[in-house]
């Protein structure tokens, strides 16, 4: 365009329009905030990765910590108790690893979600995953009780019920994400009906406490093979989103506009349905349902880094982390028993919710 | 001189059964302003969105430089036809410079983020429409007006040949409308194509060089200003009486005006 509207612009004020290097200046004084979130938001995680090494009833030094550790990929003489790798391989660092994982990648759906159906109050659970992975390790509980199959289980059925609310909101018309949000609240009524029927049924001395325990969510049984199941869904799904997250701000702005911008939309709605889906799947089927990570970490995101996506969906894999170890860690040590990750998520996350909402830098008109 | 782009027998329907409109056919020229006039839920947006593919004809096709505009990639008519929709809810602040940015979707691959030189396009696109102040400020926090110039903006970062305007002026005050006319006509003597509809017979004297009245489902007549906004032509779009007048606003000629007049 090789015109200048300038000075055709009566009325609007004229303060900038000559001074090319404005708009930099303007940019400029962001940057600096911008490149110190980024710092935390990196050291945050990692440090608290080590930290975590720390807390437990067996006691490590820190300086055992990175040792151990380190002898993983550096040839170091083996100078301490067996025991400690046991405790630093076998029983803390899955569960470190699994926090971690699992808190990123919930964060990162739950963006990715809530800019898909332009809605804050839209978490990653809102198409059912959760109500069908429940009723899948309720069932599996009832009749087997293996784990393997239990994770199995609810893998599968948050796959179907996902695959149910999808096939649901193809069959009606109107605004399809609409539409989809609607079909999801009834598959997961549904769903959350045969979980109660399953409990119902259920041997109210071993079976019922069992199910009821997993809905809770835990990270307390994972395993090593439990990760090495889980990770590599989880990674590739967030892989993918952060890859195409630019796009979901022009999805966000509606999909007509989308759609006149060049966007599939069709296509890019599959995409972050099929990798939230797996993500959650993947999640749930190892820590059972925790609630409210993927619904308040983007709102902290935004706070933090503002509603581009571009910026918030890496923000949320270090917040998501970060939070659901930190969260986690309080679950294992607080008490000498151990209280429910799920429980503890939502005795947070509500409260938080609410004073996000007061504070109304919810990034959200 | 060439169409740029061209609309054949179209007809359009949402369930299949009673046309929205239908047998509507016109074709435009580079730089050509194109003004469909018409009553509230006549079908002209439903006709824009129809060039732009965003809704499928039912019959008929739409032809963009010689090719049929289903036939091509979605991208490659994002390349050529620029759209600014009549209004939306934004759900996200994004900032100014977010929002200009994505009109360069087009030129990038799925996996692939705005660049340095988009980055540079939509400065450029923002310096032009004389919106630099607003470049960091949430798009939710600006006025109405400034939120046109944005997606004015956007569009332009978009480097279309053609442009559709969904009634580009009817949220704004009276001298944004103005305002916004005459950036019209500065992007049309550029060589830009424009298709708009609008509620405002004035508009259409103002700026366009043809112009459609649409009522009923179909046109009820096309050709220059002159010729097609007639008393005779609003009483039958609006059912309403109304005036047309000179007046003399300081150019050559004067100007045609409309005046809706009220049965008391």
């Amino acid at each position: 365009m090789g015109f200048d509207l300038v000075g055709e612009m009566k009325g609007y004020p004229s303060k900038s329009y000559h001074d090319p290097n404005d708009e930099e200046v303007i940019i400029k004084k962001g940057l600096a905030r911008r490149v110190s979130i980024n710092v935390v938001l990196v050291l945050l995680p990692v440090s608290l990765f080590f930290a975590s090494f720390l807390l437990g009833r067996y006691p490590i030094s820190p300086p055992e910590v990175i040792v151990v550790l380190a002898s993983k990929f550096l040839p170091i003489e083996h100078t301490w108790p067996a025991v400690l790798d046991t405790v630093v391989f076998r029983i803390r660092l899955p569960r470190i690893v699994a926090a971690m994982l699992v808190g990123s990648g919930l964060s990162v759906s739950g963006a990715s979600f809530q800019g898909l159906f332009r809605n804050p109050l839209v978490s990653p659970q809102i198409l059912g995953v959760a109500s069908g992975a429940g009723f899948g390790a309720a069932m599996a509980i009832l009749f087997s009780g293996n784990p393997f199959m239990i994770q199995v289980s609810a893998l599968l059925f948050g796959l179907i019920a996902v695959g149910m609310t999808y096939g649901i909101s193809k069959m009606v018309r109107g605004t399809s994400t609409l539409v989809l949000v609607l079909a999801g609240i009834a598959v997961g009524a549904f769903f959350s009906a045969l979980i109660s029927l399953t409990k119902y049924v259920a041997d109210p001395y071993e079976k019922l406490p069992a199910i009821v325990f997993w809905l809770m969510g835990s990270l307390s049984s994972v395993s090593n093979r439990d990760i090495l199941m889980v990770s590599a869904p989880i990674l590739i799904g967030m892989a993918i989103l952060l890859l195409i997250r630019w796009r979901i701000n022009i999805l966000s702005m509606g999909d007509e506009e989308a759609s006149a911008l060049g966007v599939n939309t069709r296509k890019l709605r599959i995409i972050i349905i099929v990798c939230c889906t797996i993500i959650t799947a993947s999640s749930v089927c190892i820590s059972g349902i925790i609630g409210w990570v993927g619904l308040i970490i983007p709102h902290v995101g935004r706070m933090l880094v503002g509603p581009d996506h571009k910026a918030l969906l890496p923000a949320c894999v270090s917040i998501g982390a970060f939070y659901l170890l930190l969260v986690d860690n309080c679950a294992r040590t607080l008490t000498t028993a151990e209280i429910p990750l799920g429980i503890l998520t939502a005795i947070v996350g509500a409260p938080f919710f609410v004073y996000l909402l007061r504070k109304s830098e919810m990034g959200w008109s | 001189m060439k169409e740029v782009i061209k609309v054949k027998d179209a007809a359009f329907s949402y369930n299949g059964r009673d046309n929205i409109f239908e047998n509507i056919s016109f074709s435009i020229k580079k730089g050509d302003i194109f003004c469909i006039l018409g009553p509230n839920g006549t079908g002209k947006s439903t006709l824009i969105k129809c060039i732009d593919n965003m809704l499928k004809l039912k019959e008929g096709s739409v032809i963009l430089n010689g090719e049929d505009i289903y036939s091509l990639k979605k991208t490659d008519v994002a390349r050529e036809i620029g759209y600014i929709p009549q209004m939306h809810n934004p759900t996200f602040p994004f900032s100014v410079l977010d929002v200009v940015l994505m009109g360069r979707a087009p030129y990038l691959s799925l996996f692939s983020f705005p660049t340095e030189k988009d980055v540079k396009i939509a400065k450029d696109a923002i310096r032009t429409l004389g919106i630099s102040h607003l470049i960091e400020k949430p798009y939710t926090e600006i006025s109405g007006g400034e939120r046109q110039l944005v997606l004015f903006a956007r569009v332009l970062s978009q480097q279309p040949s053609i442009l559709l305007l969904d009634e580009p002026t009817s949220h704004l005050d009276f001298g944004n409308q103005i305002r916004i006319l005459e950036i019209i006509e500065k992007f049309a003597s550029t060589g830009l194509s424009i298709i708009m509809t609008s509620h405002f017979p004035d508009h259409a004297f103002l700026v366009s060089s043809k112009v459609a009245v649409m009522n009923g489902g179909g046109f009820i007549d096309m050709g220059i200003p002159d010729d097609v906004i007639t008393e005779e032509n609003l009483k039958r779009a609006y059912g309403v009486d109304a005036k047309i007048v000179y007046v003399n606003d300081g150019a050559a000629n004067g100007r045609k005006v409309c005046v809706p007049l009220m049965n008391r």
